[in-house]
């Protein structure tokens, strides 16, 4: 069973994945910069939708610190781990948040942080793979404070 | 200068997957702000933070501004032996500060 959301999610990971965003006009359709740091990361690779969760607050009262978590399933062995966790965004005023760099090292892909976040969006995580595979996964939070563009705070 | 805090599980187990946080005082200023008279404030941000364990890297962030001031980075790495964890951070206008802990596996 399929529902609404995680049809748009599916949808969404595989129009960034091929770059074809413009030929699938539905709601959550991201802005060119997201795609682009999307292409830039993945090299046109296709990014599929799963093995990773983003934990990040739906509903956020202050931008300017949010607390975001990033798992991903991986038994993180010399043959099989995660190389690198991206976040990007999809109305901030620069795409990206941060990239990580991961190893057999890492016992297990995971990192926490704090983020700004500009406006109501969708925050995109994407994993890569060390068998070069590129799995994501999106959260859809509502901004009540913004960070960055605040005006008069200085 | 900023101070920098990590927090390392001081006695380990061989093997087991440790948590390491660590946190740093700046500003990460975006570089999108403006003064009340307009003018842009400019951007100082940390760019780069690299984790070693005993001088093998095992962790890496690239920082952008969307990264709140004070940057906060908690991670895992598997304890193999007793040694040092150093970490680094980078930045605009010359950033650096380089902080360590102690680790005794057992």
């Amino acid at each position: 069973m399929t529902s609404r959301r995680d049809f748009l999610i599916a949808a969404s990971g595989a129009a960034g994945g091929i770059g074809l965003a413009p030929a699938s006009r539905h709601a959550q359709a991201t802005p060119a910069a997201m795609q682009e740091a999307i292409r830039k990361v993945t090299g046109g690779a296709p990014v599929r939708n799963g093995r990773v969760k983003l934990d990040v607050p739906p509903l956020i009262d202050n931008g300017n610190a949010v607390p975001l978590s990033v798992a991903v399933e991986s038994p993180m062995t010399p043959s099989d781990f995660v190389k690198a966790i991206h976040v990007v965004t999809e109305r901030n005023p620069l795409p990206n948040v941060l990239s990580v760099y991961l190893g057999p090292r890492s016992g297990r892909a995971r990192f926490a942080t704090r983020v700004r976040l500009a406006d109501t969006q969708t925050v995109l995580a994407i994993a890569q793979f060390s068998d070069g595979s590129f799995w994501s996964d999106s959260v859809h939070v509502v901004v009540t404070l913004s960070a960055c563009l605040e005006e008069g705070l200085i | 200068m900023a101070r920098a805090v990590v927090n390392v599980p001081a006695k380990v187990k061989r093997g087991e997957i440790i948590e390491v946080k660590t946190l740093i005082q700046h500003v990460m200023e975006t570089g999108f702000r403006r003064t009340q008279l307009g003018e842009v404030i400019p951007r100082d941000i940390i760019r780069q933070f690299v984790c070693t364990y005993n001088g093998a890297e095992i962790f890496r962030a690239e920082l952008h501004p969307a990264v709140s001031a004070n940057p906060l980075l908690a991670f895992s790495t598997v304890a193999t032996e007793s040694g040092t964890i150093a970490f680094t951070w980078t930045g605009d206008k010359g950033f650096s500060v380089t902080e360590s802990a102690k680790i005794t596996v057992v």
